[in-house]
């Protein structure tokens, strides 16, 4: 599974770092707390979050995090997907549920 | 190896500047990759410098971070002149936090921030005075 897989199917679009969509995916992780990100998410995980200001990038790239899922069509800001992309950290937008996205993304991985 | 032989890194953490918060842990990473030092160590690593450079971010005013890698351990001190921290024993306690509700309400502020240094580096020291500001020493083993 990479971020272009994912992305289809979210039926999502992949808003930055394009160049990373090859990135695999292992595992998915749900949190809005950097905090407990930082310590738990594994490595190589799609990470959904509410959270969409810049420091998500920074996150997501010290935790070796494949992409960022950001849900239920939440808008993201133009600086956040800059740096996503000076980073190549992709970010895909759904309008799916975390819920939904995780469901989905457990499937493919079994099938995997 | 001898002492000599490390790499000496100076990264401003900068005041009021939310987009460039973690730059300077991300640079740490970038340069412990390039040197070859495993994974696991610089996940640690960038977990607890992470946490320190966000602390004197929201809490320091901004600061400094100074950053030594010797062949054996990495030394981090991040230093801010911001409020200091009046209870470092209650500061510890997971969950235990003074920030802000907007800051909160940006995914900061769990009260996890000094246990993740603390969990992720083999020595982590505070010295810190109210109104004078903070220095967290972290030193992370890397082996060789």
């Amino acid at each position: 599974m990479n971020v272009t897989e994912l992305a289809e199917i979210t039926g999502g679009t992949v808003l930055s770092g394009r160049e990373s969509v090859g990135n695999s995916i292992s595992t998915g992780y749900c949190c809005d707390l950097l905090s407990h990100v930082m310590a738990d998410a594994p490595q190589n995980c799609a990470w959904m979050t509410v959270l969409t200001h810049t420091n998500i990038i920074a996150v997501a790239e010290l935790a070796g995090i494949s992409c960022i899922v950001i849900p239920e069509g939440i808008a993201v800001p133009p600086a956040t997907l800059e740096k996503a992309d000076s980073e190549q950290i992709p970010v895909i937008s759904t309008v799916l549920g975390s819920y939904e996205i995780s469901w989905r993304l457990h499937e493919a991985l079994q099938e995997d | 190896m001898a002492e000599s032989n490390k790499m000496h890194l100076e990264t401003v953490i900068a005041k009021d500047d939310f987009a460039s918060a973690g730059e300077a842990s991300s640079k740490v990473k970038k340069t412990l990759t390039m040197l070859g030092v495993a994974p696991a160590q610089i996940k640690r690593i960038s977990v607890a410098m992470y946490e320190a450079e966000i602390n004197a971010f929201i809490h320091g005013g901004g600061g400094m971070a100074y950053t030594d890698v010797y062949p054996d351990r990495v030394e981090i001190l991040i230093e801010d002149h911001g409020k200091g921290i009046e209870d470092i024993e209650l500061a510890m306690q997971e969950g235990y936090s003074t920030a802000s509700e907007e800051v909160r309400m940006m995914g900061f502020g769990a009260g996890m921030g000094l246990p993740n240094m603390k969990n992720n580096s083999d020595n982590l020291t505070i010295d810190s005075r109210p109104g004078e500001g903070t220095k967290v020493r972290m030193c992370f083993n890397i082996g060789n």
